[in-house]
């Protein structure tokens, strides 16, 4: 089974129009809540039974996240999407802004309903313009139809909503950083605590989920909250959006249910591309940890599988590497990002993500040094714990991983100056 | 400063139809939060000017705003979008990150290398093209793939790049 979620229009022609969201069912599930005016508990702990965890890529509990905030404090209180996609490999969400706007939406209404917000933002990326647009286009629609602004269908719950557009940081995925760029600063992540329920956006309490999660809102509330864990797998409930990419036959994004086997995803996206053989795959974005293709293909896509296995899900993003690639030259285009998205703000990130850059630099243009590889593996464990966000965690993960399944292939660098795999090591399958 | 004196001076800045568009973003965020239409106010001035600001239009942006100009040059300095020099009349993104890479992301900097006469970094003697590498653009099922203005192209191959150039005034 597929597209049962967030792709649930996606077979209708132009899926992003009100009318077509409407005629699944769009915007009933808001309705009837304002009608009713169910109590915001109830619709938390639906929620919490879902098992629907942060589809950005931390996967914490949306459910417990939402219980945070006190609804009743005084004051404004801010509901947030994260829609700066970055984390390489990741192309998802863009297509919930591209296809299915409304749900967004949807779930953006129910969310500040549930924590008392009247203002909400969605943070677009800034090059994503296209997406943009087709939010904005959503935004009018949905205001045009009373779904927002003042008094919405009469029962005097009042909720603007807004887009913000990024100008490229990788950073501002960084909740905090996100919410500095917000009110028109550098996106330097906050110290933590306070946190953002407590002290957010401009100061008030905020709740920052990422579009995938919020769009799953309304058909979790259509649908029941146990509906939707049964369709995964336990402590992964529902489906997921997984964008897959790399040396496959038909990338893209498919949303399948949570514990699906990958080598069932791989071949919804194909197979090999020219029938080459599965080297590794990174399973959750840049910064999880490579797992070597044998064992990858014996695993399932979910939380636990891919935890248990030394990796994490992340963001959903699975990069397919076949056996023309080299992994030096991988890392050190990896190390390469990390080095050049960290904000300066933490000595071990910004100094860190250097020394991990240009050591695995000359490891792959065969300045390699015997003591390197240690040297690697010093480095990338006295980042993490040590900075104020996780951008340092996700700049030393790739290294340990890659050290930990392919040592021989670094050390053969160091050795013979030169790679071991056959061709130019740089995916030369096309 | 009287604030009508501000207000005239305000008049002065941009052009009417740039002052809209800023006073569009300014609307969306609560009043004394003006600073939070710091990051559209410089790209909107920043595509009126070709492409990139000058620390004039930088200072022009915090006096329309009531930022400190420091605050403006560290928003403007911290992302990679803006452009604190000249660019060409079409700036091409190249992603570069590992999904482009292992598709061929280096063959399509080659042949743009080649078929302009410059390096990434740099713009054409005449102006038109200027050629950036960027980080992930979440497109990587469409690898490799470039951005120019607002538009995404993706599947690229060396052909392709040429046509689309080919397309460009």
């Amino acid at each position: 089974m597929a597209n049962e979620v967030c792709f649930r229009t996606l077979d209708l022609d132009r899926p992003w129009l009100l009318e077509q969201y409407q005629s699944r069912g769009g915007y009933e599930v808001l309705s009837r809540i304002l009608k009713e005016q169910t109590p915001p508990s109830e619709i938390i702990e639906e929620v919490k039974k879902s098992g629907l965890r942060g589809r950005g890529g931390a996967g914490f509990p949306t459910g417990v996240k939402w219980g945070f905030i006190n609804r009743d404090a005084p004051g404004e209180k801010y509901i947030v999407c994260n829609s700066d996609e970055g984390e390489p490999g990741t192309f998802k969400d863009r297509d919930i802004l591209r296809y299915n706007p409304h749900q967004l939406i949807e779930g953006m209404a129910i969310a500040a309903y549930v924590i008392g917000a009247r203002r909400g933002y969605n943070y677009i990326r800034g090059e994503f313009w296209e997406p943009y647009e087709r939010f904005e286009a959503a935004l009018e629609e949905a205001r045009e139809a009373g779904f927002l602004g003042d008094d919405i269908l009469g029962s005097g719950f009042d909720f603007e909503l807004h887009a913000h557009l990024g100008a490229g940081a990788y950073i501002c995925g960084e909740e905090t950083a996100l919410l500095e760029s917000i009110e028109g600063k550098k996106g330097q992540p906050r110290f933590k605590p306070p946190f953002p329920a407590q002290f957010g956006l401009y100061g008030r309490p905020t709740i920052i989920n990422n579009t995938e999660s919020l769009a799953s809102i309304p058909e979790i509330l259509r649908q029941g909250g146990d509906w939707f864990r049964e369709l995964g797998v336990e402590n992964s409930g529902g489906t997921k959006l997984f964008a897959v990419s790399g040396n496959v036959n038909n990338p893209g994004v498919f949303e399948v249910r949570m514990g699906m086997p990958f080598a069932e995803l791989l071949e919804l996206a194909g197979g090999m591309k020219e029938g080459r053989q599965l080297k590794a795959v990174i399973p959750g974005g840049s910064s999880a940890p490579v797992i070597p293709g044998a064992q990858m293909m014996d695993l399932t896509m979910d939380y636990d599988a891919i935890q248990k296995a030394g990796s994490m899900l992340g963001s959903g993003a699975v990069i397919v590497l076949d056996d023309s690639n080299c992994m030096v030259k991988v890392l050190e285009r990896m190390s390469y990002f990390y080095h050049e998205e960290s904000c300066g703000q933490c000595t071990p990130c910004r100094e860190g993500t250097g020394w991990l850059y240009r050591v695995v630099h000359r490891i792959e243009t065969g300045q390699g040094r015997p003591e390197d590889l240690d040297l690697l593996d010093d480095v990338a464990t006295k980042i993490p714990g040590r900075t104020i966000c996780a951008l340092g965690d996700a700049a030393a993960m790739p290294v340990s991983g890659m050290l930990r399944h392919f040592r021989d292939e670094f050390a053969y660098h160091v050795e013979h100056g030169r790679c071991m795999v056959g061709g130019n090591g740089n995916g030369n399958s096309n | 400063m009287s604030s009508a004196l501000q207000e005239r001076d305000k008049d002065g800045l941009f052009s009417p139809e740039v002052r809209e568009e800023i006073d569009a973003w300014i609307a969306k965020y609560p009043p004394e939060w003006k600073q939070s239409a710091v990051m559209a106010a410089l790209r909107i001035v920043q595509d009126a000017n070709g492409g990139w600001l000058t620390t004039e239009l930088m200072n022009d942006v915090a006096a329309y705003l009531d930022m400190p100009p420091i605050a403006v040059y560290e928003v403007a300095t911290f992302y990679s979008m803006y452009e604190l020099k000249p660019v060409g009349r079409h700036k091409i993104c190249v992603c570069t990150n590992v999904s482009c890479m292992i598709n061929g992301s280096d063959k399509i900097v080659e042949h743009l290398e080649k078929r302009l006469g410059i390096r990434l970094g740099e713009t054409t003697e005449d102006g038109k093209f200027t050629l950036k590498e960027v980080e992930c653009l979440g497109a990587c099922g469409g690898a490799p793939m470039f951005q120019i203005g607002k538009q995404y192209y993706e599947n690229l191959t060396p052909e392709i790049v040429d046509s689309i150039l080919d397309g460009l005034e």
